[in-house]
């Protein structure tokens, strides 16, 4: 299981209910559906994942975000959850929109490009990096619009909406992100978990 | 048509208003059952067939002696498993394998129905088939499954009988009818009037069958049901046991053989009339319409939980018309899964060896059973 899993049901208040956007094979959703009793839904891209999914029990739709989110009406759930795939959209914006139309919270996780080793890796081979938490190439990753966690806070005030909780995860540390010390979290975490609202 | 005896009849004494505006009553609705009703009666699942199915789902159909319709998923430890669940299946009214259908016999006239048989629905065919629950002292179903038009019946049982089943899996269908679908079953029933045989649909008292117009009917439909890739890589242009083309209109090709082959083994069990009057349920049915535009109304009292199925290469219910279900019970927030399944087999995938399909409709409903 993911460390982060544990952070994102720390986020959720028990017998609400939540959609897991990109919910791979269902183990966040049985994790909160076990820990939380949910009531919990799914959608995920992937046949194979969807198959795993129900081979599970949980309530899962094949769909593309980008697209399939639509068909909720606003407000449909308590949380919407997005793992580390905001990235891999072609308009984040827009996604970012849904998720807050369908969901009244929204967690989102994003995997940290501004992370010392990001940087370094750059600077010193000159090519894109590729790390534990990115670790395909350039030409085949399915992120394509990496961003730090400043680039998100950055983004909250264009795009207009409310960091309600942000933490950043390190070798499965967590601690919260705050004004005074972003310029570390940016370049020491893996990963930021935000909790967002309209 | 041989071995008759070996249908289950229920006589349905409870008048029945068809949507034409006719009641009827004390009709025969003949049905099958697999597997055992346990005590709690929680473990029945209603399987819905389509156009030309019947109630003979699986294992040899005493009356045509073939493997039943969809033995491929319903059986013993298979997806539908008859080991642990209670199949019940009716042949729908209008049909040809005992229910109430054209071929019988109208007691007024003492002359068989033909085309004086009134014109039913999807609808119809439900409320019909609900006896069968209280029959059995069934008060709720583990399930309401069904392909094609089996799939309809699915959503119009949960559109009809809210609190009648606990889960729901209409697979490769639609909630209404497209103008392409009702094209294609109206070059069906023309083929069939077309035939001579056909006589108004009085060809059963002058001991003939429109068989002509009931095969060409068979194989444009079977045509519809395959996919274009899936038969160039089961055909291509291979020809029919002969080395070279023969300048004539014999079965040059093979998938012209076989398109022949499967009208002409249609036509032995299948009545031309019971394929005119469900066709026509297929194209009546219209559940948005019927619930004024809104689909989701149409599913606004059910608790139950969906399971909705399509097939990459099905182009009669493609998986847009699938997903516009799925759509309708999200905006509504009812329990739905879904997934589309990939294929090359066309509409036929869901009465095929498919395996990812059986698979998730076996994770499905065991997985719901237990829940």
């Amino acid at each position: 299981m993911k460390p982060e899993y544990k952070v994102i049901a720390a986020m959720i208040e028990k017998k609400t209910s939540v959609l897991d956007v990109g919910c791979d094979d269902g183990t966040l959703m049985e994790f909160l559906k076990k820990n939380k009793e949910v009531n919990i839904r799914g959608i995920e891209i992937s046949k194979d994942k969807v198959q795993i999914c129900i081979s599970k029990g949980l309530t899962v739709i094949e769909g593309n975000a980008e697209v399939d989110l639509k068909q909720f009406p606003k407000d449909s759930f308590d949380y919407v959850i997005l793992g580390q795939t905001l990235q891999a959209f072609v308009n984040p914006e827009i996604v970012i929109k849904e998720l807050l139309r369908v969901g009244k919270k929204a967690i989102v996780t994003i995997p940290n490009f501004g992370h010392w080793k990001v940087r370094f890796d750059l600077l010193t081979h000159g090519t894109m990096p590729v790390t534990k938490t990115l670790p395909n190439n350039w030409y085949n990753t399915p992120n394509i619009h990496m961003c730090t966690i400043k680039d998100f806070v950055k983004f909250s005030k264009i795009v207009n909406f409310k960091i309600s909780k942000s933490l950043a995860l390190k070798d499965k540390k967590v601690s919260n992100i705050n004004v005074s010390n972003l310029f570390f979290k940016n370049l020491f975490a893996e990963l930021g978990i935000f909790q967002i609202e309209k | 048509m041989n071995n008759r005896e070996n249908i289950k009849l229920l006589i349905v004494k409870k008048p029945l208003k068809l949507d034409c505006g006719l009641t009827i009553n004390d009709y025969p609705l003949a049905y099958e059952t697999y597997g055992s009703l346990n005590e709690k009666k929680d473990n029945a699942i209603l399987v819905c067939h389509a156009l030309t199915g019947d109630q003979f789902v699986t294992g040899l159909n005493p009356v045509t002696n073939k493997d039943g319709w969809w033995s491929y998923a319903v059986g013993p430890d298979k997806s539908i498993n008859t080991n642990k669940y209670f199949v019940i299946c009716a042949n729908v009214i209008g049909g040809c394998m005992g229910s109430f259908g054209p071929s019988h016999e109208n007691p007024e006239t003492k002359k068989i129905y033909g085309t004086d048989f009134p014109v039913i629905t999807i609808n119809d065919i439900v409320n019909a088939q609900v006896n069968l629950l209280d029959h059995f002292g069934i008060k709720k179903l583990f399930s309401v499954v069904g392909g094609s038009m089996g799939g309809m019946q699915v959503l119009q049982f949960v559109s009809n009988f809210p609190d009648k089943t606990k889960t729901a899996v209409p697979i490769a269908c639609t909630s209404s009818h497209s103008a392409q679908n009702i094209a294609l079953n109206e070059l069906g029933r023309q083929a069939i009037t077309a035939d001579h045989n056909w006589s108004n649909g009085e060809y059963s008292s002058k001991k003939i069958i429109p068989n002509k117009g009931l095969a060409v009917a068979r194989m444009a439909a079977h045509i519809t049901y395959l996919s274009k890739k899936g038969l160039q890589e089961k055909f291509g242009r291979k020809l029919q046991e002969r080395d070279d083309l023969k300048f004539g209109f014999d079965a040059d090709f093979q998938i012209e053989s076989y398109l022949r082959y499967q009208g002409s083994v249609f036509v032995d069990r299948f009545d031309a009339n019971s394929y005119l009057y469900i066709t026509r349920a297929m194209d009546y049915f219209d559940l948005v319409k019927q619930y004024n535009g809104n689909l989701s109304d149409a599913f606004k009292d059910t608790k139950a939980k969906f399971f909705v199925i399509s097939f990459t290469s099905d182009w009669l219910y493609p998986t847009q018309e699938n997903k516009d279900i799925v759509i309708a019970l999200n905006a509504i927030g009812a329990d739905v899964g879904f997934v589309e399944i990939e294929s090359d087999k066309g509409h036929d995938s869901f009465l095929l060896d498919v395996p990812d399909f059986l698979k998730a409709l076996k994770n499905f409903l065991d997985k719901s059973y237990s829940e």
